[in-house]
């Protein structure tokens, strides 16, 4: 009988042993798909989440200012290139990726299709959308696949940055003017919903948590996620007297967490099917920066062909 | 497509003299002198590395993981190779 344990069941137990995979480890077809769409994904949020950013680099307040925006875009575009290698260790290749991308096949963090209107929105994104990041990623750490969960380690270490200088700068604004404080509430009133969106549907309207959960590839469900990411910012906005812009959030000492409203769902599911202020304008620059950069590619590829070509004649033979 | 698709790398770097290079991802480019360039870029933004190795991801040949058991299983039972397998006694110092 004890000879009759399939790969699938031993792969269970392999990972239920706490051990990681590696990329030339047997596993279930699901698994590897799975991971291809959750990394891509994820590596597809990093590169479309620079654009609204992007949007301030050249309208940074002071200069510190636009040096801390930049270094933080081009920690985004690292990101997503650590996450781009970890799925391609799964023999997903780069391009097939970005041409789904860009096809719409492939899906990125919906949150990215929010417009930044104001200078506070550089604030809000730090403090809670990489916030709200932080917490599913701290959890990816411990993921089962071990290139994901590396890249995770060196993710988690360079998001501590972003979201302190997002706090920052919604602090500047809170202590200032009435007119900053006003931005840095208006800012908060807009993205907090939103951001409790980015944790994904409600754990019973989530049909591929279970098995991410069984295969250690996520740890702790959408909702509890959700939870901890609240409980964690709430004294963060009363420190700054802002506002969170729900009626119904409140503390409950029986539960031990804060009880918050409804989500509008319904918001959530038409930006993902491509409704949201800016998805289209997000995928249309992304073409447009990838067409851009057509001429870059060919001449790069030109050069090391002639070097090689130099460098083949200059060896004698052997 | 294909012809503008740059082959992978992988990259190697030493955090600092004494240490040894250690694997640290991938990434993608035309030549090696564009790898070591862009694993500046990517890999080294706060100061992780003193010195790079890029190799063709392609150039590189791993032991298959179901070999791990013909390959690594014949020193498990080696136990004498460890020096805790040696009854000195205790008085004995310096050993």
């Amino acid at each position: 009988m004890g000879t009759n344990v399939s790969l699938e069941d031993k792969f269970q137990a392999y990972v239920d042993a706490e051990n990681k995979v590696e990329p030339k480890d047997w596993m279930p077809e699901k698994y590897r798909r799975t991971l291809i769409r959750q990394i891509s994904q994820h590596a597809h949020s990093e590169i479309i989440g620079m654009q609204p950013e992007a949007n301030w680099i050249t309208r940074a307040p002071s200069l510190r200012a636009k040096l801390i925006l930049l270094a933080k875009v081009q920690d985004e575009a690292g990101h997503g290139l650590y996450l781009y290698s970890a799925a391609e260790t799964l023999g997903e290749p780069r391009e097939k990726m970005i041409a789904d991308l860009q096809s719409g096949k492939a899906k990125y963090s919906s949150i990215f299709n929010y417009p930044t209107p104001s200078w506070a929105d550089m604030g809000t994104i730090g403090w809670l959308v990489d916030g709200a990041a932080i917490q599913n990623q701290v959890m990816l750490t411990r993921t089962s696949y071990g290139p994901y969960a590396r890249a995770m380690v060196k993710i988690c270490k360079e998001e501590s940055f972003h979201q302190r200088q997002g706090y920052e700068i919604v602090m500047k604004l809170a202590q200032g003017t009435p007119e900053q404080r006003s931005m840095a509430q208006e800012s908060l009133n807009r993205w907090w919903w939103p951001s409790l969106m980015m944790f994904g549907p409600s754990d019973d309207n989530s049909p591929n948590s279970e098995q991410s959960m069984q295969w250690k590839i996520k740890r702790k469900s959408n909702d509890t996620l959700r939870q901890e990411f609240i409980d964690k910012t709430v004294p963060q906005a009363e420190y700054l007297g802002l506002t969170i812009p729900d009626a119904d959030l409140k503390w409950n000492p029986e539960r031990g967490h804060y009880d918050f409203g409804e989500i509008d769902w319904s918001e959530f599911y038409e930006v993902i099917k491509g409704n949201g202020p800016c998805n289209k304008e997000r995928i249309a620059h992304h073409k447009k920066a990838h067409e851009d950069g057509a001429w870059v590619r060919e001449a790069a590829n030109a050069y090391a062909k002639k070097q090689s070509a130099r460098k083949a004649k200059d060896t004698p033979a052997a | 497509m294909s012809e503008s698709n740059w082959k992978l790398w992988e990259v190697f770097l030493r955090s600092k003299n004494g240490l040894s290079h250690k694997h640290v991802g991938s990434l993608h480019a035309a030549d090696a002198d564009m790898a070591i360039k862009n694993a500046r870029d990517v890999y080294t933004r706060r100061s992780e590395g003193i010195s790079i190795w890029v190799v063709p991801s392609e150039e590189i040949t791993a032991s298959a993981p179901d070999e791990k058991d013909p390959l690594f299983t014949p020193s498990d039972d080696k136990v004498y190779r460890h020096p805790t397998f040696y009854d000195i006694p205790d008085d004995v110092e310096h050993m």
